[in-house]
């Protein structure tokens, strides 16, 4: 038998989760007062897990590295939230939201996780609206809703182009409350270093004080992480720069499987990098491709003209253009999932046809957009006989109305009005799927040791569709978790307050003090920076949108002498005992290093293309993605073992009962 | 004023003693722009006010505690305003987001208060003195008749240096009633549709009434 | 471009800082402040300087962790935009440009550039919120009807990201527009119509508890608030706090 036991219950699938949450054990509310719960990481997920503990009972401690939990990277996301709430009367249904979101994933993720989102879907829209999360609405009061990529029905819920901002302040306020109840700590500027293990169990945390550099120990009966993705291995990705790994990775060092960590999101709509000190990628909601047209010049020479500036892409004819995806993909169009329309990208651009200066850049536009909607306009306003000015200045406003924001942000950084040129996108990392491995409970395989959020790896599969990062987020810290972790602390309960003066606790924290040492020692003259750059670089040409095994196999060795090359020749600056932003760089770095190498073993070991993993050697005549259910219908789940070249493969099957495999088609 | 303890609460009783003020300052405008129309009117009212009961002992005191009520807490506000930013900026650029005048209430706010010193000197102390010290009432003068149009147009003939404080004083009024006059509307929570009306409003009367001031003292220094 | 940059640097919250004079060369006018300030950095590191400690995160304008007051302005010179979203266009070859915390008592110093902000959060804690349950068996979020321009203003007033510009922008120092911007939303939503009254009371005790200045109305974090939040919601703010001190 594996030694993943993923802990799925039996019965129809739609009644798991009811029968699950019948049968595990429970914490009586007097009991709870005298667990401690840890919760690393505050965005959607940690911020919701904690004011749902909070509540319930137990005592909890956050800790984010941001000096407020407000800040944490859900806080950036865009588009919406899914929910089938079949407000549209659409045909939605949780059945549906499972269905899309289980072929979205392209069948590599669990199908009773995905259910269960599925099925507390609904109940976050409640939740939010509760708690005075002010969503968009129609004039009749009630909730509006818009499509999103990859699916046929409208069931995302937006608050204009910040939709993760307010979700996350509407869980940072629950948070707010139970701080001011005395149940939560909140501990911010703190960044977690190790897990601590007593007797196999995960009983707290060691945490560096980013303030004072001061290294802490915090004990609690039981340690959830909700600390994220892993993007910024990319060096260049739509992640806060504060993204990291850190808090997953040294769980895993720690004897927490990592799963899939090849699985990585490239989106499509991202502004194109403009020059090499670049730090960041900024990212353009999805939303934009419900009105926006993506194309290329259809003839190379046009390309190049425009790549050179000879050409503007308004002179383009309409004939001389490639609208590549609805020439491709009829039935979805420009609404094609993520990986789809990012590999089209790509596609475009590598056989030549890219545009900006440095040819990694495919248009988006909205020209024909403003003149349908300015149409509709003039006729609904009475203007039968609107003149081609009149009709454009009317679609201009009703585009602002719709996107205002976005193009605003996007001319402040490109410095073009998109409402007159088409903006130019370009597709950057932006979401992981993979991540710490979790059983049913979302629990690792460290006894004690939760993963929520994208910090775990679970519903999305090999591809998340839009919208579903919020909902994931929201519905294991909210919905899931809470109630899981008490069948694990249900054996806690007599166990009594945990000492940090364990010589676990203390070997754990002398581990931390050590590194901290060896990177303020090291004796060399480049700046994180460098080699986060570098390791960023070939991530991105290797590891990227598609892989091959050379490529792979070139990343692993690339990766590992950077790793060496980083210990001998990085320069910290300034002392550990203060706040010392190279230092927390220079640690995180470290981390990535090490990822970097898993993520391009998974990747070589994944030998076939499912979602945003694409292997060139596993493709169809035409382009497309090429699965292999036979042999890769499972989660790749690594056991650390030193080096990362030494991590131990472990896999765990996926069952489809409720769902027949099928080519993804978006055609 | 030790009642009064939080922010909001304070500026809210700075703003309702301006109104108060600002409805004083129109009471007075009209009583002496009479000084201008006619001399008679002007007298009678005059003697009315400085005589009445109800305005000598109830009114007046009113006023008073209205002014210093106003600069006190006014300076209470600065005080504390000041000491929430201990270490100054190296480079402020206020002008960049707020007018000079809205952030400097403290200097409109003194010069019409020093001007107020002088005010007082000037009528209020004599008014007192010839009432109440010398028992007084009768509000006339020697020859038998209304001393008051005289003895107000006495201060401004011939006498261009008080006439030119008097002037310097009420622009800064304006100064002072440009921001504060509005501003006290949104200090009470009035932001809505009627706003942008109230707002020209305040901002016409802020202009008017102190220039109208100094045409009449102008108007006397040139006529006399 | 070449710039001059004229940097606060201090050790620590009780240490005494001091401008530091710093020339940058080769910055282009697509690179983002923080980029600029980022080459800054790496080139301090490789000369051995500890370099210039300061608060960013997500790099597009919605986190609200960078702050800086440059040349005299929270954010810079440009307007709705963070400091993260402000492009290197806006200057000049040559140009000098001041960068300074964030000042206020209320917003310690915590290095060089960064400051501690954790008022606004106390802020926050005092009321912030609408005391429901996180079970999700709340009633159906259709059930209850929100008239489109109070969702839409509601929205408005919680875009604030917590940035602090306004406390940095006003001459007092003073929170009320962040502080009006949580009141308003709830005040607009018939959910948290229920705790209006303690919630601004609370809120705005805890506001002054923190040391902020009074408003005196300058109009200037309206101005320089990246999110445009309104005045507007400052008149709210009064106006739920009088009807809640009178109610009692």
């Amino acid at each position: 038998m594996s030694v993943l036991e993923s802990k799925i219950p039996n019965g129809p699938l739609a009644d798991k989760w009811t029968k699950h949450k019948n049968e595990i054990n429970l914490v009586n509310p007097a009991n709870k007062r005298n667990i401690d719960i840890i919760v690393v990481g505050t965005g959607l997920a940690g911020a919701s897990a904690s004011a749902t503990l909070a509540e319930l009972g137990y005592n909890v401690k956050t800790f984010c590295f941001q000096d407020s939990p407000r800040r944490a990277h859900s806080i950036a996301a865009q588009g919406g939230i899914n929910a089938a709430k079949n407000y549209q009367g659409d045909g939605d249904s949780d059945y549906r939201l499972f269905y899309d979101t289980v072929k979205g994933g392209d069948y590599r993720s669990r199908e009773a996780n995905v259910y269960r989102l599925a099925e507390v879907s609904s109940n976050i829209i409640d939740q939010c609206v509760a708690q005075g999360v002010p969503f968009a609405r129609e004039y009749g009061g009630l909730l509006d809703n818009r499509s999103f990529g990859g699916v046929l029905v409208s069931r995302t819920f937006y608050a204009k182009g910040q939709t993760g901002q307010q979700l996350l302040l509407g869980a940072y306020s629950a948070m707010n409350r139970q701080i001011n109840r005395g149940k939560i700590q909140s501990h911010t500027r703190h960044e977690m270093m190790d897990l601590v293990l007593v007797d196999g169990k995960a009983r707290g945390i060691i945490a560096r004080n980013l303030v004072t550099g001061e290294i802490e120990r915090h004990a609690a009966h039981a340690v959830v992480l909700a600390s994220g993705g892993y993007g910024n291995v990319f060096f260049l990705s739509t992640n806060a720069m504060g993204s990291n790994v850190t808090a997953a990775w040294r769980a895993h060092r720690k004897g927490a499987y990592f799963a899939n960590p090849c699985f990585t999101q490239i989106h499509p709509t991202c502004i194109p990098v403009s020059g090499d000190l670049q730090a960041k990628l900024t990212l353009m909601s999805e939303s934009l491709r419900n009105d926006g047209r993506i194309w290329v010049p259809a003839k190379k020479e046009d390309a190049e003209a425009i790549r050179t500036g000879k050409l503007k892409p308004t002179d383009l004819k309409e004939e001389d253009r490639d609208y590549y995806l609805e020439r491709r993909y009829p039935a979805f169009g420009n609404l094609v999932p993520r990986d789809v329309a990012s590999r089209a990208a790509k596609e475009r651009c590598d056989a030549g046809y890219g545009v900006n200066k440095t040819g990694q850049a495919v248009y988006l536009d909205f020209a024909s957009a403003i003149e349908r909607y300015g149409k509709e306009k003039a006729f609904s306003s009475g203007k039968k006989d609107a003149t081609h000015e009149e009709i454009i200045k009317l679609g201009k406003e009703v585009v602002e109305a719709k996107y205002g924001n976005l193009f605003d942000m996007y001319e402040k950084i490109t410095d073009q009005n998109p409402y007159e040129t088409p903006m130019m996108i370009f597709p950057a990392v932006h979401y992981t799927m993979g991540g710490l491995w979790v059983d049913y409970n979302l629990m690792t395989t460290i006894p004690g040791c939760y993963a929520a959020g994208e910090a775990n790896f679970s519903d999305h599969g090999a591809n998340r569709l839009g919208a579903s990062a919020l909902m994931q987020g929201l519905a294991d810290g909210y919905f899931v978790l809470p109630y899981t972790i008490g069948d694990y602390l249900a054996d806690d309960i007599r166990t009594g307050p945990i000492s940090t003066d364990s010589k676990e606790f203390e070997e754990a924290e002398n581990a931390v003090n050590r590194q901290i040492e060896k990177l303020m020692n090291a004796k060399g003259d480049q700046p994180v920076d460098h080699f986060h750059r570098k390791l960023g670089l070939i991530m991105w040409n290797k590891c990227g949108m598609s892989r091959n095994e050379k490529e792979l196999k070139e990343a692993i060795e690339e990766i590992r002498t950077l790793r060496e090359d980083f210990y001998k020749n990085v320069r910290v600056t300034g002392k550990p005992d203060s706040k010392n932003q190279e230092l927390e760089k220079a640690m995180r770095v470290a981390d990535f290093l090490e990822l970097g190498e898993l993520f391009a073993k998974d990747a070589l070991q994944r030998n076939e293309s499912c979602g945003g993993h694409f292997r060139e050697e596993y493709q169809t005549e035409e382009g497309e993605a090429l699965r292999d259910d036979e042999n890769f219908r499972y989660v790749a789940a690594w056991e650390y073992k030193g080096e990362p070249k030494d991590a131990v493969l472990h896999k765990e099957q996926l069952e489809y009962e409720n769902i027949e495999l099928k080519t993804r088609s978006y055609k | 004023m030790g009642g009064i303890k939080t922010s909001i609460a304070r500026k809210v009783a700075m703003a309702l003693s301006g109104l108060f003020l600002v409805l004083f300052l129109l009471q007075h405008f009209t009583i002496n722009f009479t000084s201008v129309v006619s001399p008679d009117t002007f007298n009678e009212i005059s003697h009315f006010m400085g005589t009445n009961f109800l305005v000598q002992a109830i009114l007046q005191p009113i006023l008073i505690f209205g002014v210093i009520f106003h600069f006190v807490m006014g300076f209470i506000l600065e005080a504390k305003n000041r000491s929430a930013r201990s270490v100054k900026y190296g480079v402020f650029k206020g002008n960049a987001n707020s007018s000079w005048l809205s952030r400097n209430m403290l200097i409109s706010g003194a010069v019409v208060l020093a001007f107020l010193g002088l005010h007082f000197y000037d009528f209020w102390v004599h008014e007192m003195q010839v009432k109440y010290l010398e028992g007084d009432l009768s509000g006339l003068n020697q020859a038998g008749e209304f001393r008051y149009y005289e003895e107000t147009v006495a201060k401004f003939a011939g006498q261009p240096i008080r006439v030119g404080l008097y002037v310097l004083a009420f622009v800064f009024l304006m100064m002072h009633l440009l921001h504060g006059f509005a501003s006290s509307f949104q200090t009470m929570g009035v932001n809505n549709k009627y706003s942008p009306a109230i707002k020209k409003f305040t901002k016409a009367f802020a202009i008017v009434i102190p220039l109208g001031f100094v045409f009449i003292a102008i108007f006397h220094f040139i006529n006399n | 471009m070449k710039l001059n940059l004229k940097v606060w640097r201090q050790e620590n919250k009780d240490a005494k800082g001091k401008f530091e004079n710093y020339t940058i060369d080769e910055i282009h006018g697509d690179m983002s402040f923080l980029e600029m300030m980022d080459v800054l950095n790496n080139e301090l590191v490789e000369k051995g300087i500890e370099p210039v400690e300061f608060d960013h995160d997500c790099r597009e304008g919605i986190c609200g962790m960078c702050s800086m007051q440059i040349n005299g302005e929270p954010h810079g010179p440009d307007r709705r935009i963070t400091t993260c979203q402000l492009h290197m266009r806006k200057f000049k070859n040559g140009d000098t440009i001041t960068i300074e915390p964030f000042r206020a008592n209320a917003f310690p110093v915590v290095k060089d550039l960064t400051v501690d902000r954790s008022a606004f959060d106390r802020i926050q804690q005092a009321g912030g919120y609408i005391s429901v349950n996180t079970s999700g068996n709340t009633q159906d979020a259709n059930s209850l009807p929100i008239e489109k321009e109070s969702a839409d203003m509601a929205f408005n007033a919680a875009t604030c990201i917590g940035c602090g510009a306004c406390v940095a922008a006003c001459k007092n120092a003073s929170a009320m527009l962040f502080t009006s911007a949580k009141v308003s939303q709830y005040a607009l939503l018939p959910q948290g119509k229920v705790e209006a009254t303690e919630r601004v009371l609370n809120m705005v005790d805890q506001m002054d508890k923190e040391g902020f200045g009074n408003c005196t109305n300058t109009g200037a974090c309206e101005i320089e608030c990246p999110k445009g939040i309104s005045l507007e919601n400052i008149a709210r703010l009064n106006r739920e706090y009088l009807a809640a001190s009178l109610k009692g």
